[in-house]
């Protein structure tokens, strides 16, 4: 049976999407000269900042185009659904951001993402604009610690990338610029979990099987398997499950500060994420660890899944100066 | 003796677009499995615009290593994702391999089969055993080089580089997967044929019925 969406044809809906999009947001984004797919940020990219250009898949709005504004990213280059776009829009960002002090690649770390941005920057470069890239490796899920490199980006991309795009606003160096983008990621920890599929539009077909009573612990946000499945159970367990990881691995000491996000998958309401997130700052409380923000909602989607995830960015004085640099994109706000 | 020409390739590559067509649905339900669900459409999207633009090609014009090249490109643009580079090089390698020919012939075949399978590898970072399109390619290749020293036929050629793609997917359910997507998955990979070497076996069955 084919799941129900509202959609023309499932082969045009990343374009259609598009158009909506800068229907929507005309003070906010263009896309680049005979390249749909780039979509640049109308007030940011300037001479003598550094560009940031970020990209992925379609299917996790806001992510990424959504991030796209003064004091955040300058361009995102867009793919299909769930797949890196190309290295050509990708490349027709870099141009359009370029100030001549250097172009940032951050997006999540996936095999094709890697690679499609990897040959955009090789072409970049014949073009004689440097490009150097930051990974986002946040998903605690996705492979052990020793092994952070291999991680996955998933929904901490919001925290990493609006650190990475306050410090190219503040106009730093290029080297500051990167450096901050990495201690972002290094700072930023994300576990998910799923309780059911999301479909492509182009098939239309659950794109994976979960009972009903169940839920899968560490899901990555194109349905990769976690790490374990399990009875569904409460959101205070599911809450203290994901954030037992997340601060095993951060470690914060009493005192400490963090930034939170509750994210939705998708289709998972507000009302559940609240009720996540009143057990993250009960835990948080407990350990003394002080939430200097949080965010609730939609930042990382996969389409219509059903689930949630929590990151928490492990501040320091600059990180949060960098999170509170205000910013203004088509789907997203601060300061 | 074969002589295939730009029009040979082109019959190729229409195979190819056919034979991915109609096993989008089933790569999909492979990745599904242990990846994003997304493969057969990648693959379809890709070989579907590769023969678009061959179609606008005037065949008689070129030789096969622009057409190659023609063909890297418009399954570049289309597609991105991981299939986008991976095939995108396997294309532009195998345009270097027979640059200058008008027609190929049985070893032009067999370099342009091996240098995919180095495109692939290369670009990738793949290496055999790691649960990728690799382990069908390589081995395809290998056999292919080998049936050619033999002596044998073009049709053997390919009859022994589709037999050891075949070979390939197929042992990829014992491998855990250290490389893509599923990488992450660790011994949950275990039992599941790669989506990536199982279009393997689809585009290198179409080549064969192509070209053979």
């Amino acid at each position: 049976m084919q799941t129900k969406k509202i959609i023309n044809d499932g082969s045009r809906s990343v374009d259609e999407m598009l158009e909506g999009i800068l229907a929507a947001h005309p003070r906010h984004l263009k896309s680049a000269a005979g390249s749909p797919r780039s979509i640049i940020a109308r007030d940011g990219p300037r001479r003598g900042k550094v560009g940031l250009v970020i990209g992925g898949g379609s299917g996790h709005e806001p992510t990424f185009l959504g991030f796209v504004g003064k004091g955040l990213a300058d361009a995102a280059a867009i793919g299909n659904v769930f797949a890196s776009p190309p290295p050509n829009p990708i490349l027709e960002c870099a141009k359009a951001v370029n100030g001549g002090a250097g172009v940032l690649f951050m997006y999540g770390n996936y095999a094709g993402d890697v690679m499609n941005f990897d040959m955009a920057a090789e072409m970049a470069a014949m073009d004689d604009i440097e490009v150097r890239t930051v990974l986002s490796t946040d998903d605690v899920a996705s492979a052990p610690r020793d092994q952070r490199h291999k991680r996955r980006g998933v929904a901490g991309n919001f925290f990493i990338f609006k650190a990475a795009g306050a410090a190219c606003d503040r106009m730093l160096s290029f080297d500051e610029c990167e450096r901050i983008a990495r201690k972002a990621n290094d700072h930023t920890f994300t576990m998910g979990v799923a309780l059911s599929p999301c479909s492509l539009p182009q098939t239309r077909r659950p794109n994976f099987e979960i009972g009903p009573d169940e839920m899968e612990i560490g899901m990555g946000i194109h349905g990769e398997p976690g790490i374990a499945r399990g009875k569904l159970s409460t959101a205070d367990e599911i809450t203290d499950e994901m954030l037992d990881k997340i601060l095993d691995e951060m470690a914060p000491a009493r005192g400490d500060k963090v930034a939170v996000l509750v994210n939705s998958l998708g289709s998972t309401p507000l009302m559940e994420l609240y009720i996540m997130n009143r057990r993250v700052k009960r835990m948080l409380d407990d350990i003394g660890v002080s939430i200097h923000a949080t965010w609730v909602g939609n930042y990382c989607t996969s389409l219509e899944m059903a689930g949630a995830s929590v990151t928490l960015m492990h501040l320091d004085g600059e990180l949060q100066t960098m999170l509170d640099h205000p910013c203004d994109c088509a789907m997203f706000r601060a300061g | 003796m074969t002589a295939i020409d730009t029009a040979g390739l082109k019959t190729m590559f229409d195979e190819i677009s056919v034979a991915i067509e109609a096993d989008r649905d089933r790569l999909c339900q492979l990745d599904g499995v242990i990846g994003d669900a997304d493969h057969g459409i990648a693959m379809a999207l890709g070989f579907g615009a590769v023969r678009d633009a061959l179609a606008a090609l005037d065949l008689s014009a070129i030789e096969p290593t622009a057409l190659l090249n023609t063909a890297a490109k418009s399954f570049l643009n289309a597609v991105g994702a991981s299939s986008g580079p991976l095939y995108a090089t396997a294309f532009m390698r195998s345009a270097a391999a027979v640059k200058g020919k008008a027609v190929l012939e049985d070893a032009d075949v067999v370099a342009m089969l091996q240098a995919m399978a180095q495109g692939i590898r290369d670009r990738g970072k793949a290496d055999i055993g790691e649960k990728t399109m690799v382990d069908a390619w390589q081995p395809a290749a290998e056999a292919a080089a080998a049936a050619h020293a033999a002596g044998k036929t073009l049709t053997e050629i390919l009859d022994a580089a589709f037999a050891a793609a075949e070979r390939g997917a197929e042992a990829t359910k014992d491998m855990i997967a250290s490389k893509g997507r599923s990488s992450r998955l660790g011994e949950r990979s275990l039992g599941h044929m790669d989506p990536g070497a199982a279009s393997a076996v689809t585009v290198i069955g179409a080549m064969r019925k192509g070209l053979a």
